[in-house]
C-alpha cells in the first residue's frame, strides 16, 4: 500500500549542458538512418568522415560549458542527477578525441578485412555517448545506465568482425564478464541505496556527513561491491582477467577505444563515487584501494614480461596503468584528481596509438601480433616503427613524453597523500614493465626483417591517428602546462561552492 | 503471531543475497550459454527485489522506481547477447561456453 499519491513534479531539464552528449547520441542515431537508406557501396568515405565530425561536434559543444563550469562552478542538471564540472569537460573532450583516433584507425581496418559498413561507427557513437554521460554522473542509478549504453555497444563492437572465431571469443567473454560485473555494481547500489536512503551521490555525502552510522555492514558491503564493478571496467586487478583474452581477440581498432575511451569513463566514476561521494568514510575505503592498486601494479608489469603476443602484452600494459592510475584515486585528493585527469588525458593519446600500430602490423585477418610479427619493422617501415617507439616509451615512463610526466605526478599526489610504499611499487612495477617495452623495441630494431616479409600499408586514416599520437605523446611531454593548468582548473571547479561544508568534496592531505 | 510487517526487509534482503549468490554461482559454474544468461537474470531481479524492499523500509520510491530502469537494462542486455550467442554458435551448433578457448595465455 503506497501511503499517498502525490503529483509527480518533474525536473526542469537544461539541454544546453547535456548537448555533447545529445550530439554523439543524434549522430548515431542519424548515421544508422542515412546508412540504410543509402545504397551499400565498397570504399565509402563518408562512415568514418561523419563519425569524426560528429565527435568534433561534440566536443565544440563542451567548449562553452568549460567556461561556465569554471566561472559558476558545477552545473547541476535534471535535479541533479547530471552534474557538469571541468573534469567532466576534460574528459568529455578526450573521450570525443578517443572516438576520433578509432573512427580514423577503423576505417582502413574494416576495408581491410572487408567489414564495410555504418554499424561499428554507429556503435562507437553510442557507446562514446553512454561514457560522456558517466563522467557527469551524480547519481548511482544514472551511473549505471551510462555505464550499460558505454558497455552494451563495447561488447558487440568486440565481436564486430563476424568471420572472425577470437572476435567472437571475446565478445562472448566481455558480454559475460562484464555484465556479471554490473550486476556486482547495481546489488552494490541497491545496498548503498538502503544504508543511506538515496541514490544520488551529492546527498550519499551530505548523509555521510552529518549521521554516524551504528551499523555501516550494508554501506560498506555495498561499497565494496560498486569498487568490484568499476575496477572490473577499468581492468583493476583481481577483476582484470578478462582483458588479455578481449584485447588479443577483438579487433585492434575497437581495443583502442575499449583501453582510452571505457577506462576514461571507470576512473571518471571511480572519482565522484570514492573521492567526491565517500569522503568521509576515505579512512574505509582507502586501505582496500590501495591493495587492489598493489596487485593491479604488479599483475600487469610482472605478466607482461612473459608475453610474446604484443596485443596481450599491450593489454597487460594498460593493467599496470590503470594501477598508477588508481594510485591517484587512493591520494584521495585534489593533487591526486588532477594526476588521474592528466594521465587519462594522455594516455588515451598513447594507448590510442599503439594499438593502432598494432591494427597496422597485424595484416589482413589481424592475426599478426606475435613479436615475431614485429621482426625487422624498423627496417620495413621505418616511420611506423618510430612512432610504436615513442608511444612504448611514454608508457614507459622515459622523459621528455607524457607518461613520464603522468606517473610522476600521480607518484607525487601519492607521496603528498603519505602512500610511500605505494609509491615505491609503483616505480618498481614501471621498471619491470619497461623491460617488457624492450622486448618489443629490440624486436623491432635489433632484428634484421625476414626475407619473405613484406613492407605495411598504412591507410591515410590510420596516418592521420598516428601523427596526431605522436604529437600529443611529444607535445604534451614537452610543454606539459596547458594541460596540467587546464586539469587544475578543472579539479577546482568540482568542489561546491556551498558555504556551510568547506573543503568538503577534497580534503587536502598531507 | 508474527506478521510480515513486524519483520520489516530482512526476509526479502535475505532472499535477494541468496538469489544472487544462486545467480552468481550458476553463471560462473554453468557451461550453457542461455543457462548463463537465466542466471544473470536471476542476479538482476534479485537486485530488484532487494531494491523493492529497502524502498519499502524507507518509505522512498526511488527504489521502486529503480526496478524499472534494471528491467530495461536487462532486456537490452539479453537482446545483445543472444545476438552475439546465435553469430558465435551458428556456425558451431551444440557448443558450450567450454569450446571458446581459442584466447589464453
Amino acid at each position: 500500500m503506497l501511503t499517498q499519491v502525490t503529483p509527480v513534479d518533474t525536473p526542469a531539464v537544461e539541454y544546453s549542458a547535456l548537448l555533447p552528449v545529445l550530439l554523439m547520441l543524434g549522430g548515431a542515431v542519424l548515421l544508422m538512418t542515412l546508412g540504410a537508406l543509402l545504397p551499400r557501396r565498397r570504399h565509402t568515405w563518408w562512415h568514418a568522415t561523419f563519425t569524426v565530425f560528429t565527435a568534433l561536434a561534440s566536443a565544440a559543444a563542451w567548449w562553452p560549458l568549460w567556461f561556465r563550469a569554471r566561472d559558476d562552478g558545477a552545473l547541476r542538471v535534471v535535479a541533479d542527477a547530471y552534474r557538469v564540472d571541468g573534469l567532466t569537460v576534460l574528459l568529455g573532450m578526450v573521450i570525443c578525441a578517443g572516438v576520433i583516433l578509432t573512427a580514423l584507425l577503423a576505417h582502413g581496418y574494416l576495408r581491410r578485412e572487408r567489414l564495410e559498413g555504418p554499424e561499428p561507427y554507429v556503435l562507437l557513437l553510442l557507446s562514446a555517448a553512454g561514457g560522456q554521460f558517466m563522467l557527469g554522473a551524480n547519481d548511482l542509478l544514472v551511473l549505471f545506465i551510462a555505464l550499460e549504453i558505454l558497455s552494451i555497444a563495447v561488447y558487440v563492437l568486440a565481436g564486430i568482425h563476424v568471420r572472425r572465431a577470437r572476435s567472437g571469443e571475446a565478445a562472448f567473454k566481455y558480454l559475460i564478464l562484464g555484465a556479471l560485473a554490473s550486476a556486482v555494481l547495481l546489488y552494490g547500489i541497491a545496498l548503498v541505496y538502503g544504508a543511506t536512503g538515496t541514490t544520488n551521490l551529492t546527498g550519499i555525502q551530505a548523509f555521510l556527513s552529518s549521521n554516524l552510522l551504528t551499523n555501516n555492514l550494508l554501506l560498506l558491503a555495498g561499497v565494496a561491491m560498486i569498487l568490484g564493478g568499476l575496477g572490473f571496467k577499468v581492468a583493476a586487478a583481481p577483476f582484470h582477467a578478462w582483458a588479455p583474452d578481449v584485447y588479443e581477440g577483438s579487433p585492434s581498432p575497437v581495443v583502442a577505444y575499449m583501453a582510452s575511451g571505457v577506462k576514461v569513463a571507470g576512473f571518471a566514476a571511480l572519482v565522484r563515487v570514492f573521492v567526491v561521494a565517500l569522503s568521509t568514510y576515505r579512512t574505509d575505503w582507502q586501505p582496500v584501494v590501495y591493495v587492489v592498486a598493489v596487485l593491479t601494479l604488479l599483475v600487469g608489469s610482472i605478466l607482461s614480461v612473459q608475453q610474446t603476443n604484443v596485443k596481450r602484452l599491450l593489454a597487460y600494459s594498460s593493467i599496470s596503468h590503470a594501477g598508477f592510475m588508481l594510485v591517484g584515486i587512493q591520494a584521495a585528493t585534489s593533487e591526486g584528481v588532477q594526476a588521474l585527469a592528466f594521465y587519462l588525458a594522455t594516455y588515451t593519446f598513447t594507448v590510442a596509438g599503439s594499438f593502432g600500430v598494432a591494427t597496422i602490423v597485424g595484416r589482413r585477418g589481424d592475426n599478426a601480433h606475435q613479436l615475431s610479427d614485429y621482426q625487422g619493422l624498423g627496417k620495413r617501415a621505418p616511420l611506423v616503427a618510430f612512432a610504436f617507439l615513442v608511444f612504448l616509451l611514454a608508457q614507459a615512463g622515459v622523459p621528455f613524453t607524457s607518461g613520464f610526466l603522468a606517473k610522476f605526478y600521480v607518484l607525487g599526489a601519492a607521496v603528498d597523500a603519505r602512500s610511500f610504499w605505494l609509491a615505491l611499487v609503483a616505480m618498481l612495477s614501471s621498471v619491470i614493465s619497461a623491460y617488457a617495452y624492450l622486448k618489443v623495441v629490440l624486436a623491432m630494431y635489433g632484428e634484421d626483417p625476414d626475407d619473405d616479409a613484406t613492407g605495411v600499408t598504412v591507410p591515410v586514416g590510420a596516418r592521420i591517428a598516428l601523427v596526431v599520437s605522436v604529437a600529443a605523446t611529444l607535445g604534451f611531454g614537452l610543454v606539459p602546462a596547458p594541460l596540467t593548468d587546464t586539469a587544475h582548473t578543472a579539479v577546482a571547479s568540482m568542489v561546491d561552492p556551498a558555504p556551510e561544508q568547506p573543503a568538503m568534496a577534497f580534503p587536502t592531505g598531507g | 503471531m508474527i506478521t510480515a510487517a513486524a519483520l520489516g526487509a530482512m526476509p526479502y534482503l535475505v532472499l535477494g543475497a541468496l538469489l544472487f549468490s544462486a545467480g552468481t554461482f550458476g553463471l560462473l559454474t554453468r557451461r550453457n550459454p542461455l543457462v548463463m544468461f537465466m542466471c544473470l537474470e536471476l542476479m538482476l531481479n534479485a537486485v530488484n527485489l532487494s531494491f523493492v524492499a529497502l524502498a519499502r523500509e524507507l518509505g522512498d520510491l526511488r527504489g521502486q522506481v529503480a526496478v524499472f530502469f534494471v528491467m530495461v537494462v536487462a532486456a537490452a542486455e539479453v537482446v545483445v547477447g543472444l545476438g552475439i550467442i546465435v553469430s558465435i554458435f551458428r556456425r558451431r551448433p551444440g557448443a558450450t561456453a567450454d569450446d571458446l578457448s581459442l584466447l589464453k595465455g
